[in-house]
């Protein structure tokens, strides 16, 4: 049957291969071309300036503005949403100690996992604008709240220390369901065994994730670490609905930065794409980083 | 199968994907010279048909769906198709104008009339220095459809021409009549028995007296605190003339920092500094604080004559909102009390590249008929650049408020078009910048400070088309 090989693989590579051609590997290529013009984006002429745009974002601080908060994001994002869902997900599968021998999850188990998963289901946009009532000033739950028990009512939103704060953490909120849901499944991979012989040596619970769950699960959590570095380089629907990188640009974001100018205030298609390809870059980079660093020695259960 | 065999073949692959890939690019951008495009529709020129409108030549109407919907465009298509019956007319609306229709100017082929309008906006700026938008001057001297004896050019309000103006051509057709001003409640007014303020200490004096009362004398759109710098603005030009307005708008150098600009914006501090605010109104949009308004926390709002309409639904009976001029600063001023921000806005275009230019050209003749325009005034309750268009339309009460505070106002409107020329300056750089002001975290020097050094880094960037006005 070997001679049957290479038709089957053709046939089932060779349609996405050239939809992702088409679809993505030609708009990067694209992108690469148009950052060396100067291209306004709504004629067919697009004149070439060579690197002028890349000198030019050099020393845009509106651009490194936006860079710093991507950074702040990139250095709390991943680390916050990990930490809870792991924390969670450790709950979940065997945080009971009490009652019944033997390991299992804190009791309603089942409820919270759905709870968790909840943000999940719902649409980034529809996050944002439930969030965006929440942190209303004078009516939202949030204030309501605070008010209630007598404490001071912040604008959230509208003040800029608080504002990229408050994004974070809706970030943050809406991610880390996903990431219980892949722990909890990832842990239930784990031998039960190792954990009924750690309860016996009379380890306690953070002893157990210290030293059993997380080197388990390492190769989980490093794939967790990628994906949120890369979604904290982006955080651009949040943003651009929550505070649209106001007050005073203290919320902006690259990714609201290219779109604010290609379709925004301006139609610099060039430049924007200038700024596309050095998120392109530092995109790559992180990913490429985030492997190298979180590389250990995989453990094969057998 | 190794893992390095994987590498060399991806490669490989790669390779060969590239030159296919490069193909591809090439239709995006490339192709550049191409004009011709398929062929133009051109009829002959007469007395019945000045623009020389191809009578079967097919029509196609991009409206934006926004405020004003979509049926007033209906009905100027049935107009026009009862003119030329024969005319095939494709109607399609959008909220994102530029999304839709950014492909179709770059392969040449955009439709015949788009209102280029709402937050998708494509900005004019770009449109105008690619030669993507056609002139309108032929329409203004032909006649106008149904008003006997006068050119378009004749019917329409003053200013109008202007505001649609990039270096004396007539490229942007603004289709309503927009007025800016201060709102209040002459309801709320009337049962605690205060008076609209003429001065801006009477104003202020006002402010100590509603805050009393356990409302809040202001609020505004926290998120976007634009809304601010247009009664800011107003107020310096009624202090020191219309050069304030013409200096700003030609990127003068310091502009920003007239005299008239520091008098106004010292002025306006005292409202922020004394907590005239509504609490929490830098976190508002304009949404919520419109409809913290009509709620009566807040006694003021600045807003443009669509608050009404924007407002339909939350306006409780009764409320009767009345727009008023910004308070004289004293009687040193250059315009009086009565002087009024009016200008055209809406714009609407024909494409440079339109297959049926006349037949775009034609359309607008019909819109701005008396015929059009009353149409669109009794549809959507707003004012046009037509004269006479509110004839025997029985107007809303707060439509009819704008009618009379423009009509005192009279010779004395005025104006400014720097958020015209340059989007960003007045949606990114001013905006932030009146943020900061207005929720008391900068002084009023270091506001004008700021929108000076975006102006200026606007001026300094070559990417950008500048434009320049007289008056």
């Amino acid at each position: 049957m070997r001679h049957g090989k290479y038709p089957l693989i053709v046939t089932f590579l060779v349609p996405p291969v050239l939809l992702y051609v088409v679809f993505v590997v030609s708009p990067y290529l694209q992108t690469f071309q148009i950052s060396t013009t100067s291209w306004l984006g709504y004629s067919a002429e697009a004149d070439p300036v060579g690197l002028a745009n890349f000198t030019a974002l050099l020393h845009d601080g509106r651009v490194w503005n936006a860079l710093k908060n991507n950074a702040v994001l990139l250095a709390v994002v991943p680390v916050l949403t990990i930490t809870l869902g792991l924390f969670f997900s450790t709950m979940l599968s065997m945080g009971g100690r009490k009652g019944r021998a033997g390991v299992t999850g804190v009791r309603g188990t089942a409820v919270y996992r759905m709870v968790y998963f909840f943000p999940q289901v719902l649409s980034v946009v529809i996050i944002a604008l439930l969030w965006k009532e929440v942190y209303h000033p004078n009516s939202g739950l949030l204030n309501g709240a605070l008010r209630a028990v007598g404490l001071p009512a912040p604008t959230w939103l509208g003040d800029p220390r608080t504002a990229f704060w408050c994004v974070l953490a809706v970030m943050v909120w809406s991610n880390v369901g996903f990431y219980v849901v892949l722990f909890g499944a990832a842990m239930s991979a784990i031998p039960r065994d190792i954990y009924e012989a750690v309860l016996l040596d009379g380890a306690s619970r953070w002893t157990t994730l210290r030293r059993i769950t997380i080197p388990l699960l390492w190769d989980t959590v490093q794939v967790a670490w990628i994906y949120l570095a890369i979604a904290a380089l982006d955080g651009f629907i949040l943003i651009q609905q929550m505070t649209n990188g106001g007050p005073n640009f203290s919320s902006d974001v690259i990714g609201l930065r290219m779109y604010e100018t290609a379709f925004g205030s301006e139609s610099k298609f060039g430049y924007a794409s200038a700024i596309g390809v050095v998120l392109f870059f530092l995109t790559l980079s992180v990913a490429v980083l985030a492997l190298r660093t979180a590389r250990r020695d995989r453990i094969e259960y057998s | 199968m190794n893992r390095r065999d994987i590498l060399r073949r991806t490669a490989a692959a790669g390779l060969l994907a590239t030159p296919a890939a490069g193909l591809l690019a090439g239709c995006a951008t490339g192709g550049g010279g191409d004009d011709d495009k398929g062929e133009t529709y051109k009829g002959t020129k007469s007395e019945q048909n000045p623009l020389g409108v191809k009578e079967d030549a097919p029509l196609e109407v991009v409206i934006f769906n926004g405020g004003f919907g979509e049926d007033y465009a209906k009905a100027h298509e049935a107009m026009y198709k009862e003119k030329y019956p024969k005319a095939e007319i494709k109607h399609s609306a959008t909220q994102e104008i530029n999304k839709t229709l950014q492909p179709r100017f770059v392969d040449g082929t955009p439709p015949d009339v788009v209102n280029n309008s709402g937050a998708g906006q494509i900005d004019f700026n770009g449109l105008v220095s690619q030669n993507a938008i056609a002139d309108l001057r032929e329409l203004l001297d032909a006649p106008s459809l149904d008003v006997p004896g006068k050119t378009v050019r004749d019917t329409l309000l003053p200013g109008a021409v202007e505001v649609g103006s990039y270096d004396g051509n007539f490229l942007v057709l603004n289709y309503t009549y927009t007025a800016y001003g201060i709102w209040h409640s002459t309801k709320l007014f009337g049962e605690r028995g205060w008076q609209y303020a003429k001065t801006w200490d009477e104003h202020i004096a006002l402010c100590k007296q509603i805050k009393a009362a356990g409302i809040a004398p202001w609020t505004y759109a926290g998120k976007h605190p634009r809304y601010m710098s247009w009664p800011l603005i107003a107020t310096a030009i009624k202090f020191g003339g219309p050069s304030v307005a013409t200096a700003i708008d030609n990127l003068e150098p310091n502009a920003w920092k007239s005299d008239a600009m520091k008098t106004a914006a010292d002025a306006w501090y005292q409202i922020v500094k004394d907590k005239y605010i509504l609490d929490g109104s830098p976190g508002l949009d304009h949404v919520q604080s419109q409809t913290a308004w009509c709620q009566g926390k807040a006694a003021f709002i600045s807003c443009g004559s669509w608050l009404e309409n924007e407002q339909k639904k939350v306006t409780p009976e009764g409320f009767n909102m009345t727009i008023q001029p910004t308070p004289s600063l004293g009687s040193g001023d250059k315009l009086p009390f009565e002087a009024l921000r009016g200008t055209a806005g809406e714009p609407f275009m024909v494409p440079a590249k339109a297959k049926n230019l006349a037949g775009g050209l034609e359309y607008f003749r019909v819109m701005l008929s008396k015929k059009g325009a009353q149409d669109f005034t009794r549809k959507v309750s707003s004012l046009t650049v037509v004269a006479g268009s509110t004839e025997g339309v029985e107007l809303p009460f707060g439509l009819d408020t704008v009618v009379k505070a423009l009509d005192a106002s009279g010779s004395n409107g005025f104006n400014w078009v720097y958020n015209n020329y340059y989007r960003k300056l007045e949606r990114e750089l001013v905006d932030a910048a009146c943020g900061e002001f207005f929720s008391g975290r900068t002084s009023p020097a270091d506001f004008l400070d700021q929108c000076q050094k975006g102006a200026d880094s606007i001026a300094q960037d070559s990417s950008i088309k500048k434009y320049k006005r007289t008056a």
